[in-house]
Parts: C-alpha cells; sequence; structure tokens
C-alpha cells in the first residue's frame, strides 16, 4: 500500500533528459511552470503539454508510472475540478437545487485539473530522472551565490538531500511494523477517532526510535569519513554545461517566450 | 492427523500490471502439523518471506486458499482476525517493533487485543515471559534499556502470550552470540512442547535447521523445491547447491568420505557424525 508512494523515487537511465545537467533540468522546471502558470486558453496550454510530452517521450519514463504518481492527489484534482465547475460564472447550461454549470464552468475546470496534472508530472518527471544527489548538487550549485549572504547552502541541499534518500527506507521500515503490530492483533481500521489515534501509538513510537538510530549511525558513518560541511569539499562528478544543455535551455526560453506572446494575444 | 495449517495451490502477485510486477509465490502446497518443528530453508527471494506472510493472513493470495483447521482463513473479517491469534508471527529482528513503557506491558499487547481478562493476560504475560527466558525483575524495566539479545526476547514472548497453535518465526536467531542462539531454539523447543504448538522456522542456517527441524521444506523461486525429513532433504546436496544452498558442513565431509569409498550413513549433524564414526571405529579396529 505504502509502497504505491513513488515521491522522490529515481528511475535509472542513459536518455538525453536522465543526461542532461541537473541545473539545466532545475531551470527548465522553473521556466515549464512559469509557461504552465501563463498559459491561458488553449493553444498556450498544447504549447506546453507539448513540451512535457516531448520530455517524457525523451525520458522513457512509462507515462503510467507518471500518472500513477498522481494519485496521492487524486482528491485535491477533483474538489479543485469540483470548485471550479460550479462556481465559475457565465453561461448557464445545467441548473439543479443550489448548483449551477456554465459552460466557462466546464473549460475552467478542465484546464485547471490540466494545469495540476501537468504541474505534478513535471516536477515528477525530473526526481524520475535525476539522482537525488546530482538534484542537491545542482541545487547547491544553482544556489551558491546566497552563500555570500550567509545562507548555509550546502547544509540545506545535504539534509535535501538525506531526506530524500531515507524516504524509500522508512516507507519500508513503517510496512513493516504495520505487519508486526498487525500480527500482534492490533487494530487500526475500527473505533472512533480517538481509538484510531491511539491505535497509532504502536506504530509511531518504534518508528521515531527507528529514525533517530538510523540518524546516529549514519551521523558517525559521515564522522568516520571525515565529513566537515561544505568548506573546501570537492566533487566526484563536476557537472559541466554540454551542448545539449544550450540546446535544452534555448527551447525552454522559447517556451516561455512563446507562452507569454501568445497569452497578450489572448490564446 | 489432521493438519492445523494447510495452503492450496498458493499465488502472490506484487504489483500486479505494473513494470514492477513479480510472482513471488507460484503455486505453494504445504501442510504443517500440530506439535510438529518445521524449518523453512531458501535463497533470498525465494518466497518465504512472502510465505508466512500468508499464513497468518497479513497477505492476501492472488489465487490459493490457507486452511486454518481445514477452514478458509479469509472466511470472513472475524476469523481472519482470529487466526492472527492463533497463528502467531515473529518477523525478523521483532526486537525493533517494541513501543512500550514497561516489558510487560509490550508483552500484553497481543492478549490484550485478544480482548482477554486482566487476570488471565498477567497469568500469560509471566508464563511468555518465562518461555522466552526473560527474568521475572525484567518485567517492569522499559524494553529500551535492556540488550538486544533481551529485547529480541521480549518481542518473542510478545508473540508466545498469544498462545498460538501454530508459531512462526522469520530466522530468530539473526545477528545473535552462538550462545544466545542455542537458548532461544532451547526456549521455543520447551514452548513448543508444553503446549503441543506447531513451530515454523525460517532459517538461512543449514546447521540450525537440521538440528532442531522434524521436518524441511525449501523454498526455490517461489515454489516448493523439497518437503520431507531432513535426511531426506539432504540426501539431494547435489540439486541443492544448484539451487544455491549448501548443507550442513558435516554432511558434506560425509559425503566426501562416502565417495571415497567409506561406507559411513548419512548424516546432518555433529552429533550423529561424532556416533557414526564411532560406529565404523568399532566395526574396524584399526
Amino acid at each position: 500500500m505504502l509502497k504505491d508512494i513513488t515521491l522522490g523515487q529515481f528511475f535509472p537511465g542513459s536518455t538525453i533528459v536522465h543526461r542532461l545537467d541537473p541545473r539545466t533540468k532545475l531551470v527548465l522546471l522553473v521556466g515549464y511552470i512559469v509557461a504552465l502558470f501563463t498559459a491561458r486558453w488553449f493553444v498556450t496550454y498544447g504549447l506546453v503539454l507539448a513540451f512535457l510530452l516531448l520530455a517524457v517521450g525523451l525520458s522513457r519514463i512509462p507515462p503510467k508510472t507518471l500518472l500513477r504518481s498522481m494519485k496521492p492527489l487524486l482528491i485535491v484534482i477533483v474538489i479543485t475540478g469540483l470548485l471550479n465547475l460550479f462556481y465559475t460564472s457565465g453561461q448557464v447550461l445545467v441548473q439543479f437545487w443550489i448548483f449551477r454549470i456554465t459552460r466557462e464552468g466546464i473549460v475552467a475546470a478542465a484546464l485547471m485539473i490540466l494545469r495540476i496534472t501537468m504541474l505534478v508530472c513535471g516536477t515528477f518527471l525530473l526526481t524520475y530522472t535525476t539522482s537525488p544527489i546530482a538534484l542537491t548538487d545542482g541545487l547547491e550549485l544553482l544556489l551558491g551565490p546566497l552563500k555570500r549572504l550567509h545562507v548555509p547552502v550546502h547544509e540545506l541541499s545535504m539534509m535535501m538531500c538525506i531526506a530524500l534518500r531515507f524516504i524509500p527506507t522508512l516507507m519500508e521500515e513503517t510496512d513493516k511494523i504495520i505487519s508486526a503490530q498487525k500480527a500482534r492483533g492490533a487494530d487500526f481500521e475500527t473505533g472512533n477517532l480517538l481509538r484510531r489515534a491511539k491505535a497509532m501509538l504502536p506504530i509511531l513510537v518504534p518508528l521515531f526510535i527507528s529514525a533517530f538510530r538510523r540518524a546516529d549511525e549514519l551521523a558517525t558513518a559521515m564522522e568516520c569519513r571525515c565529513y566537515h560541511g561544505g568548506e573546501g569539499r570537492t566533487r566526484l562528478r563536476q557537472p559541466r554545461f554540454l551542448l545539449h544543455d544550450f540546446l535544452a535551455l534555448g527551447l525552454g526560453a522559447a517556451l516561455v517566450a512563446a507562452v507569454a506572446i501568445l497569452r497578450t494575444m489572448g490564446l | 492427523m489432521h493438519p492445523i495449517l494447510e495452503t492450496k495451490d498458493l499465488r502472490h502477485v506484487y504489483s500486479a500490471g505494473t513494470p514492477f510486477e513479480h510472482t513471488a509465490l507460484d503455486g505453494v502446497s504445504l501442510s504443517i502439523f500440530p506439535g510438529e518443528f518445521l524449518g523453512i530453508i531458501g535463497h533470498t527471494g525465494s518466497g518465504k518471506s512472502t510465505l508466512i506472510q500468508h499464513l497468518n493472513a497479513l497477505l492476501r493470495p492472488t489465487s490459493g486458499q490457507v486452511l486454518l483447521g481445514g477452514e478458509d482463513i479469509w472466511k470472513d473479517k472475524h476469523f481472519t482476525r482470529q487466526a492472527r491469534f492463533r497463528v502467531g508471527l515473529v518477523f525478523q529482528y521483532p526486537e525493533y517493533q517494541l513501543f512500550e513503557e514497561t516489558v510487560a506491558k509490550d508483552i500484553a499487547f497481543g492478549p490484550k487485543n485478544m480482548g482477554l481478562q486482566p487476570e488471565e493476560i498477567d497469568r500469560r504475560v509471566r508464563e511468555a515471559a518465562g518461555f522466552a527466558g526473560l527474568p521475572e525483575a525484567l518485567l517492569d524495566k522499559s524494553p529500551f534499556d535492556l540488550s538486544g539479545g533481551q529485547k529480541r526476547r521480549v518481542a518473542i514472548a510478545g508473540v508466545i502470550a498469544m498462545e498460538p497453535e501454530v508459531l512462526i518465526l522469520d530466522e530468530p536467531t539473526a545477528g545473535l552470540d552462538p550462545a544466545g542462539r542455542e537458548s532461544i531454539l532451547d526456549n521455543l523447543r520447551r514452548f513448543q512442547q508444553a503446549k503441543n504448538a506447531a513451530i515454523v522456522m525460517v532459517s538461512h542456517s543449514m546447521e540450525e535447521v537440521a538440528a532442531n527441524a522434524g521436518r524441511l521444506i525449501v523454498m526455490d523461486e517461489g515454489r516448493v523445491f523439497a518437503d520431507g525429513a531432513p535426511a531426506e532433504v539432504f540426501a539431494r546436496a547435489e540439486a541443492l547447491q544448484q539451487i544455491g544452498l549448501a548443507v550442513p558442513q558435516v554432511t558434506a565431509v560425509f559425503l566426501r568420505l562416502r565417495a571415497m569409498g567409506l561406507s559411513l550413513p548419512p548424516v546432518y549433524t555433529v552429533e550423529q557424525a561424532r556416533r557414526a564414526i564411532l560406529a565404523a571405529k568399532e566395526a574396524r579396529p584399526c
């Protein structure tokens, strides 16, 4: 059950999307999101969608996997869609009780659902094709200038890297503890809210203890290897901008520009 | 004798319909009888863990049945819950599942979930602690102040306290020192004899299963590869080696000796080997 959540998962591969510099991908994602929120009507949405489909196609990530990662967000998407459907004023098509569906409402709901789906897919595509280490390296380099303002960029990116790394581990651990307590007759499904909250204790206590234990062990292991933060630290893989990075960035810039211009034309 | 627990053509497929689809169990049929000590061995990924989680209804089979006392374990919700108490399962490294303030309270978690009276719970906690080899003085301590081996005993006692008819343990001795291993196995045998419970032990150690189990099941790629008395199973040493399992070291030595022409019986424990050598010496004094 918990295994369905693929947040932060990385699918190793060697496609062009995998090989792009992580900085390129991060900048592209920001550009993509800006374009997505600038998009207004079908033509602009179509452009952004084409960009997404191109990236998904090149990455060889099965679209099914991407869509499956939407599962936990299904409720948010449905509620957003319904709100847009019922609360947009315009030409009334159907009316019953206090509900009223307008033509504009249908369009707005469809576009809003499309927007959230595309937003999530784009973000997941980044984590699916970029290893956590590459991702945090890229982030650290991009945010590098902030170091002058005494922002602990390296420490933050290291924390992010560790957090991403341990999501699947903790998921697995949770699954195991749930099974073990179920085997002792723990019941998580019946009873009122208070009882159910209490029933979570046998899971949360061992989970917290094991998280602290892991943190302790990790800290010891890092110290054993003389880790002492970012000062003077070099990288095994020096990221470098290659031709395909410039091409990809150019394409991204073209997308943002095209969407911005078309928007002013009301498309 | 009727089996207490049976599986019929059990199949389990993980993540069906995705690229990660994986058949963990592929037609497993086996029986477990009251009072027996059954060893399950197999390579990592052979389906052992998936199998034992079906036996107490933690996993639902993709197809096939698990029968407890002749009744389908998934018959109805009530029976499924009862089945979890009647078939106790101790996971690998169970010491990481302790959560209560005191050892006694943690052992009482299972019996409490069964809805027993306080006096009965108290009796079971004391008895289970005894079976698991925990001194009474530890009962009021926090489980987090105990040593690793003691924590594991607390976790095992927590399952024993439900007085299961079948007690399943996944590598109960992993990571313990030899003395600790022997003592835990000894405790399990005492529980088995006192309550006539069936014990199912999953293990990697051939020596350990050979010395304890009355019957062995070898799993390979989601199927039952062999099922029989240790002597029968270890007689197929070559077939076992082909699926990446070794026979106990002493069995391997005796197989070589037999291949060299010495007339020795097949053995699988050091004690048997000692007796066989002494007997051979007596028959042919040199």
